[in-house]
Order: C-alpha cells, then sequence, then structure tokens
C-alpha cells in the first residue's frame, strides 16, 4: 500500500517538475542569469571600444578588475536623478490617466449584458493587434504641426491670448501615446475584477439606503482594489522603462531612464553604467510598486 | 388599516406572469410567510415590495401610502437576502452600521445604536472581524441586526434559512421569533420549506403559479387546505378519489369506489353528485386490529405494503381493497415498538368521523 502510494506521489512529483519546468529553465536562463551578470557588470570598468574592461591586468589597459565607480558617478551628477524622476512621474502620470479614463469603460463593460461583453473586450484590446510603432508613427503625424488637432488647439489658445505651442515632440504627445499604448493593459484586469462582483452587493447597498454615489465608492470603489493594483502594475511597470515613445514623440528633454540606459549601451558604449542604471532602476521600481500594495492592501483588506 | 396592502398586482416576464393579480393586506406587527415552490413568484412579491421590480399592474401601498415611484433606496423596507450580501470588505460592525452612515447619522448616535444591535445579535466580541472569518449563523445575525438597525416599517426575509443546516436552522427559527416579538417589526418571509412557514408565521400565503392560493394561520392551513395544491404542499397527505353521495346533517357521506362509504365533516358548497378528493393526514389514520378500531366510523381492511422508520415516529403505507396506498402514522412510544406490524400483515386501518377534508377537483 505504502509503495503505491510513493509511486503514486513520485508520479505528481514528475508531473510538477514536467509542467512548471520548462518556464522555470526559461525565466533561469533569460532573466535570473542574465539579472546576476547585470549585477557584476555594473561593478565593472568600461572597455576600450566598448563591452567590459577584463577582470585581470593584461598590461595593455589600466583599469580592470572590480569597482564602485559606476554608483558614485551616478549619484555625483544630479542630472540622473532627475531623468529617473522624471520618468517616474511621467509613468505615475500615464497610468493615473489610464485608470481613470479605462475606470467607467471597463465597469461600463462589466455591467453589459453577458452576449455583448466579449465583443467590448475584443475592441478593448484590438488596438494590440496593429503594430505598436505602426501606432507610434500615426500619432506623429496626428499631432504633427500640420494636423487639424494642433490647428484645433492653436486656435483655442489663442482665444485666450496664449501664444501658439507645438504638439509634437513635447511631453504632451508623449503622454497621450503612452496612455494610448497602456490603456488596454489598464482596462483588462479592471474588467475581470469588475465582472466578478456580485450585483447583489449592490442591490443590499441600495436596500439599506445608499444612493447611486454611495453605492459606487462605498462598494464597488473598494471591492475593485485588486483590479486596480493589478492595471497599476501592469501599466506603470513597462511605462517607467519606455524609450521608444519619448525618442520619436519626444523632445530633447523629455528622454526617460529607457533612453539613457539604451545611450548607454547602443550609443556611449559604457556597459557598467547602462547595467548600474538598470539596476537601480529595477530597485526603483520595486520600491514604488512595493508601496503601492502597501497602500492598496490597507485601503481594500479583504475584496 | 394594513401596514402592507397588495392590489390586484400583476408582474410578467415576457409572456409568463410571475406575479398575477396578487391582492394581500399584511398587518403591522405581523409574521408574515409567502410560501410556495421555487417560480410561484414568491421572491418577485418580496422584490416588488423592496423596490427592486416593479408591478405591470396594481398597486403596493404602505401605511396607504403608493410605493410607486419611490426608488428602493427611500423605502422603510429592508431586506436579508438568502446569500445575506454582507459587505466583504467590511467589518461586522462597518455593515451593521452601513444604514446609519448611508443616512449620515452622527458618530456618536452610530456608536450607540451599534452597541444595542452587537447586543441583540450576540455578537459584541465579533465587531472588527470581517464576514469571511464568521459561521453561517453569525454571517445571518449580522445580516439580520444590519437590516434592523435603523428600524424600519418592514423586514423582508428572502429564503433567509436556506443556507443553514437543519440543526442551526431549527436555532436560527427560535431566534427570528423572539427577536421578531422583541422588535416588533412587520416581517416578511420567504421560503419554500413547510415545516419553516407552519413553524415561524403567525399568517401565511400559500402561493403557485404566480396566485395566491390560500392565506390562513398555519393550524387552519394545515387542517382546512382549501385545494389539492394546498394539501399537498403542506405536510404529508393521503388523497383518495371520492363522490359526495349524500349531505347530511353536520357530515357527508363520500363514495370510494372498490371501497365503500366514508363519512367526513360538512364543508360548504357541497352538493350531492360532486366529484373529488378525500384527504386525511397520517396522524389521523389510526392502525390495528379489528378491535381497537371498532368505535371509529370509518374502517376498512388492508396490508401493510411498506415501513418507513424515522426515529420517534413509524409511517406505514398501507394498501386498502381499491389499490390506494394510505399513510398512517404510529409513534414510537411502546419500549421497543418500532415495529408493530410487519410488511404484508393483513391489519385494519380507520379514522375518526370529523377526520379528513373532501376537495373538489
Amino acid at each position: 500500500m505504502s509503495d503505491g502510494h510513493e509511486r503514486a506521489s513520485r508520479s505528481t512529483r514528475l508531473t510538477r517538475w514536467l509542467v512548471s519546468g520548462p518556464p522555470l529553465l526559461f525565466l533561469l536562463l533569460l532573466v535570473a542569469i542574465p539579472g546576476v551578470i547585470m549585477v557584476f557588470a555594473s561593478f565593472r570598468y568600461p572597455g576600450d571600444f566598448g563591452g567590459l574592461a577584463p577582470l585581470l591586468s593584461t598590461g595593455t589597459q589600466a583599469l580592470h578588475g572590480f569597482t564602485t565607480e559606476t554608483y558614485r558617478f551616478f549619484f555625483s551628477d544630479f542630472i540622473y536623478a532627475e531623468v529617473f524622476i522624471k520618468s517616474f512621474v511621467m509613468a505615475l502620470a500615464t497610468t493615473l490617466i489610464c485608470l481613470v479614463m479605462a475606470y467607467p469603460l471597463a465597469l461600463l463593460i462589466a455591467r453589459s449584458p453577458k452576449r455583448s461583453r466579449n465583443l467590448m473586450m475584443l475592441l478593448v484590446i484590438l488596438p494590440l493587434t496593429s503594430n505598436f510603432l505602426i501606432g507610434i508613427y500615426a500619432w506623429m503625424i496626428l499631432l504633427g504641426p500640420q494636423a487639424a488637432l494642433n490647428h484645433v488647439l492653436n486656435v483655442l489658445l489663442g482665444a485666450f491670448g496664449v501664444a501658439p505651442a507645438r504638439l509634437l515632440f513635447s511631453p504632451v504627445a508623449v503622454m497621450i501615446a503612452m496612455v494610448y499604448v497602456y490603456l488596454p493593459f489598464m482596462v483588462l484586469p479592471l474588467y475581470t475584477n469588475l465582472e466578478k462582483h456580485d450585483p447583489v452587493l449592490l442591490d443590499a447597498a441600495q436596500d439599506l439606503g445608499a444612493n447611486a454615489w454611495q453605492r459606487f465608492w462605498r462598494v464597488t470603489f473598494p471591492l475593485s482594489q485588486p483590479g486596480m493594483f493589478a492595471g497599476f502594475a501592469l501599466v506603470f511597470i513597462p511605462a517607467v522603462g519606455m524609450f521608444a515613445v519619448p525618442e520619436l514623440l519626444g523632445g530633447t528633454g523629455d528622454i526617460m531612464v529607457g533612453n539613457l540606459i539604451k545611450e548607454q549601451f547602443l550609443a556611449t558604449r559604457d556597459w557598467p553604467f547602462g547595467s548600474t542604471l538598470s539596476i537601480l532602476l529595477t530597485l526603483s521600481v520595486l520600491l514604488v510598486v512595493w508601496l503601492v500594495a502597501k497602500l492598496s492592501a490597507r485601503g481594500g483588506r479583504h475584496a | 388599516m394594513a401596514l402592507l396592502e397588495l392590489r390586484n398586482v400583476t408582474r410578467r416576464f415576457g409572456d409568463l406572469a410571475a406575479v398575477d393579480d396578487v391582492s394581500l393586506a399584511i398587518e403591522a406587527g405581523e409574521f408574515f410567510t409567502l410560501l410556495g415552490p421555487s417560480g410561484c413568484g414568491k421572491t418577485t412579491i418580496l422584490r416588488m415590495i423592496a423596490g427592486f421590480e416593479f408591478p405591470d399592474a396594481g398597486q403596493i401601498l404602505l401605511d396607504g401610502k403608493d410605493l410607486a415611484g419611490v426608488p428602493a433606496e427611500k423605502r422603510p423596507v429592508h431586506t436579508v437576502f438568502q446569500s445575506y450580501a454582507l459587505f466583504p470588505h467590511l467589518t461586522v460592525a462597518e455593515n451593521i452600521s452601513f444604514p446609519l452612515r448611508m443616512a449620515h447619522h452622527d458618530p456618536a448616535d452610530i456608536r450607540r445604536h451599534l452597541k444595542d444591535a452587537l447586543e441583540q445579535v450576540r455578537l459584541t466580541g465579533k465587531a472588527d472581524k470581517y464576514p469571511h472569518e464568521l459561521s453561517g449563523g453569525q454571517q445571518q445575525r449580522v445580516a439580520l441586526a444590519r437590516a434592523l438597525i435603523n428600524r424600519p416599517r418592514l423586514l423582508l426575509l428572502d429564503e433567509s434559512l436556506a443556507a443553514l443546516d437543519a440543526k442551526l436552522r431549527e436555532e436560527m427559527q427560535v431566534e427570528l421569533i423572539s427577536l421578531q416579538r422583541a422588535v416588533g417589526i412587520t416581517f416578511i418571509f420567504v421560503t419554500h420549506a413547510q415545516v419553516e412557514a407552519l413553524a415561524l408565521s403567525h399568517r401565511i400565503a400559500v402561493m403557485n403559479q404566480g396566485r395566491v392560493e390560500q392565506v390562513d394561520v398555519p393550524s387552519r392551513l394545515y387542517s382546512h387546505p382549501r385545494n389539492r395544491f394546498v394539501a399537498d404542499f403542506i405536510g404529508q397527505i393521503t388523497m383518495i378519489p371520492a363522490q359526495v353521495e349524500q349531505v347530511g346533517r353536520g357530515h357527508l357521506h363520500l363514495m370510494v369506489e372498490g371501497l365503500g362509504e366514508i363519512v367526513t365533516p360538512l364543508q360548504q358548497s357541497v352538493a350531492a353528485g360532486d366529484k373529488g378528493v378525500f384527504a386525511i393526514r397520517p396522524e389521523q389514520v389510526r392502525i390495528g386490529v379489528q378491535a381497537e378500531l371498532a368505535e371509529l366510523k370509518n374502517h376498512f381492511a388492508g396490508e401493510v405494503h411498506s415501513l418507513l422508520y424515522q426515529g420517534d415516529v413509524s409511517v406505514y403505507r398501507v394498501r386498502l381493497p381499491n389499490g390506494t396506498l394510505i399513510e398512517a402514522l404510529l409513534p414510537n412510544s411502546a419500549p421497543g415498538g418500532a415495529e408493530l406490524f410487519k410488511v404484508g400483515a393483513g391489519i385494519r386501518v380507520g379514522w375518526r368521523h370529523d377526520a379528513g377534508v373532501f376537495l373538489h377537483e
């Protein structure tokens, strides 16, 4: 009997490994190991022609071995921290705008008849099926100085006596495109959460004297806390590291951490400093996400 | 004036009349039950009183005022839902004080009412727990306290005991009765469980297919069902096809094919020649040997067909000469007397001349 029991547990163990093995291996090879490499790289000197300087002295190169020079360099000049702060503000603003726009939409879909919900969700994720860069180039045309949008804006600004402005290559353009790119990632988790709410809770709230406004703020909103957090994570984390949108639609002053990192690896060819920036980015993103998780856990305790 | 009055209320879903021309009057302080099988319209009536459904025809009056156009949140009517519908993100205290906070009572007032409410349902120690940390019975009591805290004119209970197990359900029944007596608020209870309805209610409306079949106090409903549906739905009953042979003074003489004459109490609007059924409850049927039943007006030979032992009582099914199976209930009061008669044994069944009821087709 115990033999059969053992055989059964051995086979479940095997199944577990077969199921979790491939993704685990994938993550190990492509996340964990590169992460470790990056940590090591951040403590090295850059090579003369890119790459890293050798660990041991070869005679031809002056700098070798380990150093904390890149970290010192980062904190020695405020402009790097400034880019970080700007990126976080940009990403937070994107996330908030997405949340404000996605919430009513997700609520509308979740409260629609069951048959039309799937179609509506399909429409929400439809933009993701076209190439992201094509979308960004489309925004370049739409926001361009010759486009109707900019004209309308300037007419309005003129009415208030404000000098004409340019949309393209401005933070506004970056923000518009970022919201465009990430909006579906906010709608999806919110919808998934809102759709699961038991409608009888709203009946109960109404029965006990809550008007429509109170029903939303006292029941629906707190119960959607986990959905909002998931949406925050899905939008904020990639948005901080975004480099394509600011590069194509932003001005010279609108670069974000992603652009900075990309430059270190591809243009300046300073791999150690690029690695340092990447690690600091990862750590600070984790910190912000942890803080928000704490906050939302306090708000929506058992939602 | 009745506290709540339904006047010819009809509610249709498509072609189906879920509630079909229902009129009811419920008095202040009453424990009133809507009883019927699922789909009979009882929950629809409750939802119309609460304000979640609206009648297609007819009126609902509370204290003589028409409720039409009054939204659910403005009605002095609260509901205890079948699933309790406690807010999972709020504590017991926050759940119970919800109606007061929605009405913007001041905090001191809320605290005082909350304390009383928690005491009333014996949950004082659980104020800071979340609903999922409570047992089913405790959740039920939170739902009750929440619905009663701002003293509505009317409390609606929608199958509120259905989710509890049998033992707890019985405890909650006793608790509900004493709670209703303590707060003096009118309760309207919806259930498909006839035992529950009989135990709890002052009056019961038996519903079937959107219509009210009979409204009466539990004992009258049980002893004098108005028709076959009510007779069948409430309690156990044996029905034997019969025809009225003669309307005598004080009783009816019925003729049953293949069996003979049955004497039963006189009823209104029954004439000789009427066809219908003779209906009798198992506890009214006695079972024994010839001599014991000799003084009874109605007695017949039979054969024990089957026996259902239920602990406190045994239910015998006896086959009468015309093939009818009649149920007889025998308390197992004698020591070791659980099986007085063996299956297949020839015995006699009998009942008093004032037992049973004749029901028209």
